[in-house]
């Protein structure tokens, strides 16, 4: 016990004395809590659209100001000429050409029908679509405000009808922020707990100080925990900050318990740092501890659902989320934050943890030596 | 020159005989390539989906075996009420719910009119919404289908046409970010931490007494790294090219030299944050975050920068990725030629010019 207190105080000291790592555990979640949810916004809005308008007839103007109107588009330009859109997509300035062709007041009046023709930069496919939709809306709405000019509704709809009404769950304002900061605040957690366990053993490996640990009487468990315990406390207090930060930034405020929260990430950053642990036994040098550590939390984060759901990815894709720790504490963040979920209902999430915890300290106990 | 090409198979060779580094570094992009390319879609799959269905007669039993039959949904479970929803929700077990009035069928027949709700697990708001949207479009094709349903008069009809990405694949947008991404991170990471390590290791002083002068240190550090990454863009073009089926538009003459450009750029970057930092660990916290995280965030290929507030698009005109990932987009998939994109290569000159004159300047031949 007083070797493990006497390890203790030695990481605590050496921690306090890198001003590098006080930076990171403070610095970092700030930051990225301050600036990631702002630019990590997806919805898709300020559509720059090139109106090209073969008709110049009173339909198609009010057309264009309608779109005009909405807050998803912005009129970058109203040309004659196709061409001449063409080379605004080819540059960027504009995404989506919306074109009238010539004779449109008149076939919808006359042959009660017309075509219009919509070509969109689908080289981000998500906002063509997304983008295209939201056009094809407002000439939808478009549409109904001439059809009620020409001719009046009946009170009585003459064909069946469904009206299909939506209703969004624990966030209906679809703020994007709800659903990023959660998430974010599990990826800080992570980086804390497995980049920085890993660089302080292979720093030590480096610099040479561990020879002069393996001659001691130090026994094996004792350093393991004297190295895990104090980034498991670090790991808990960038919690308490990022989530300290998203209540004051965000207003978020978790529906759930708060208790659940910290009960999974006890757990959660046991097993983290078995992987950090594991990490030091593979490298000999920071760089590629660094570099190890960096690959796999990549594949970690980005299939972890923190950008994009889990669901829509392939077969091979959602297998890996199932080994992947991350994936499981975004999840849980983001029942407990927002839908309120108690720890009876993340109780399967937990004991999954617990295993890994187990399966990833055991692992690299068994694999560290204490010879070179 | 002879002593300036011993310097190089130095650093050849430290880079060389470090496997694991070498094999993160050749197997970082690949699968970089691969994750982007195939798992990281918003497309919506067989997503699970509830429905609350207390009258089960024909109609709604047609919705739900349409929505089930369609590649979007998969009816996972049959819940008694709308409160059960939520408790679902909680669980995780499902992201939408259908709900259906238990008249349905008889509104229809007999008032012509029938509500159905759908609630959204809008935890995530993109995928409620795209899921909203998919399972509302599902069920008006239904109702265009159903007896007695006529064209309405005065119709206009649109017609879409993607360019550029006809199948609206991911992989032509992530092609080139993921490119921006391994190429900055590759030199700029690397060369940073290859100065400071000979700092922090003792190494240096060797060198500094030796009659090498600085700018030939420096640029015999670049050169491995420089050809590593050529091996890269090679691999990454070859993968996206015959793997993913991203085709090359433009001139490869024109993208090949855009890529050694930005790499030389990256490269100066490093170097510049060499100059800067008194440690390793400090090379690599710098790196990684005053490198990766702007690259990631601002570099337009996964957020729309037009959407972030000013500050943050003011501060990604200075992000180098920014204007690499702009003339690869351009140039690989558009397959414009260099009289639209001189201007961001001009960009990517200036920035070159600066961090190599400034770190070469600032790069000291005394150790304190």
């Amino acid at each position: 016990m007083r070797v493990l207190r006497i390890l203790l105080e030695k990481e605590f000291r050496q921690i306090f004395r890198n001003p590098a790592i006080i930076r990171m555990i403070f610095m970092m979640p700030t930051v990225q809590l301050l600036v990631m949810p702002f630019a990590a916004d997806y919805e898709v809005r300020n559509v720059k659209v090139c109106v090209v308008d073969y008709d110049h007839s009173a339909y198609s103007s009010r057309l264009v100001r309608k779109v005009d109107a909405t807050d998803y588009f912005t009129l970058a330009a109203t040309t004659d000429s196709y061409e001449e859109a063409l080379a605004m997509l080819e540059d960027e300035e504009a995404d989506l050409i919306l074109q009238i062709p010539a004779g449109f007041e008149r076939n919808v009046v006359r042959e009660d029908e017309a075509t219009l023709f919509m070509g969109i930069n689908a080289i981000n496919g998500m906002k063509a679509n997304v983008g295209g939709a939201y056009l094809r809306n407002v000439i939808t709405d478009f549409n109904r405000e001439i059809r009620l000019e020409w001719m009046q509704l009946p009170r009585m709809n003459p064909v069946p009808l469904i009206k299909v009404t939506a209703l969004n769950r624990f966030n209906p304002l679809m703020e994007y922020a709800y659903f990023m900061v959660p998430g974010i605040v599990v990826l800080l957690v992570t980086m804390v707990g497995s980049f920085l366990t890993a660089l302080n053993i292979v720093r030590e490996k480096e610099v040479g100080t561990i020879e002069q640990i393996n001659v001691t009487p130090v026994k094996k468990h004792q350093f393991i925990l004297g190295k895990l315990i104090p980034f498991w406390v670090l790991g808990n207090f960038t919690l308490s900050i990022g989530l300290l930060i998203s209540w004051l930034v965000y207003g978020i405020v978790p529906v759930g318990s708060v208790f659940a929260i910290y009960v999974f990430s006890a757990v959660y950053l046991l097993a983290v740092m078995g992987l950090g642990l594991f990490v030091s036994t593979l490298a000999n040098t920071q760089q590629q501890a660094m570099l190890l550590s960096f690959f796999l939390m990549m594949l970690f984060i980005l299939l972890g659902g923190l950008y994009t759901a889990i669901d829509s990815m392939p077969q091979w894709a959602q297998l890996f989320t199932r080994i992947n720790p991350v994936s499981y504490f975004i999840e849980v963040m983001r029942m407990v934050v927002l839908k309120g979920s108690t720890l009876r209902d993340i109780t399967g999430h937990l004991m999954i943890i617990l295993l890994f915890a187990v399966v990833l300290n055991g692992l690299a106990v068994w694999s560290y030596k204490k010879r070179s | 020159m002879r002593q300036f090409f011993f310097f190089i198979r130095k650093e050849f060779l430290h880079v060389w005989r470090d496997g694991r580094t070498l094999f993160i570094l050749f197997a970082m992009p690949l699968a970089q390539i691969l994750i982007f390319g195939f798992a990281l879609t918003n497309e919506v799959k067989n997503t699970r989906i509830a429905i609350v269905d207390p009258a089960r007669d024909e109609t709604t039993r047609a919705i739900t075996d349409r929505l089930e039959s369609s590649r979007y949904f998969e009816v996972w479970s049959t819940l008694p009420d709308a409160e059960a929803v939520d408790e679902s929700f909680r669980r995780g077990q499902v992201r939408m719910a259908l709900v259906f009035p238990p008249d349905l069928h008889n509104k229809l027949l007999h008032g012509n009119e029938g509500v159905v709700q759908l609630i959204a697990d809008a935890s995530d708001p993109n995928v409620a919404n795209t899921l909203v949207n998919y399972a509302t479009a599902i069920i008006m094709d239904y109702q265009r289908e159903m007896p007695g349903y006529q064209e309405q008069p005065y119709a206009m009809r649109t017609e879409m046409r993607m360019l550029y990405n006809p199948q609206l694949k991911g992989s032509y947008s992530f092609v080139p970010g993921v490119m921006a991404m391994v190429l900055l991170l590759v030199c700029s990471m690397m060369t940073s931490i290859s100065i400071v390590r000979e700092k922090e290791i003792g190494t240096m002083e060797v060198i500094l007494v030796s009659p090498i002068v600085p700018i030939r240190v420096v640029i015999a550090k670049m050169v491995p790294y420089l050809l590593l990454s050529i091996v890269n863009i090679i691999s990454i073009l070859l993968l996206s090219v015959f793997v993913l089926d991203v085709p090359i538009q433009g001139s490869l003459v024109l993208l090949m030299s855009e890529c050694i450009l930005f790499t030389m750029t990256s490269l100066a970057i490093g170097l510049f944050i060499s100059t800067i930092a008194e440690s390793m660990q400090a090379a690599m916290l710098f790196s990684l975050m005053g490198m990766f995280l702007p690259t990631i965030m601002l570099s337009g290929f996964m957020f729309p920068i037009e959407n972030m507030p000013l500050p943050l698009r003011i501060v990604s005109h200075v992000v180098p990725s920014r204007w690499f990932y702009f003339i690869v987009k351009n140039v690989m998939i558009k397959g414009v030629d260099i009289t639209h994109v001189w201007k961001e290569t001009l960009v990517l000159i200036g920035m070159l010019v600066f961090f190599l004159t400034v770190s070469i300047r600032k790069f000291k031949t005394r150790l304190e």
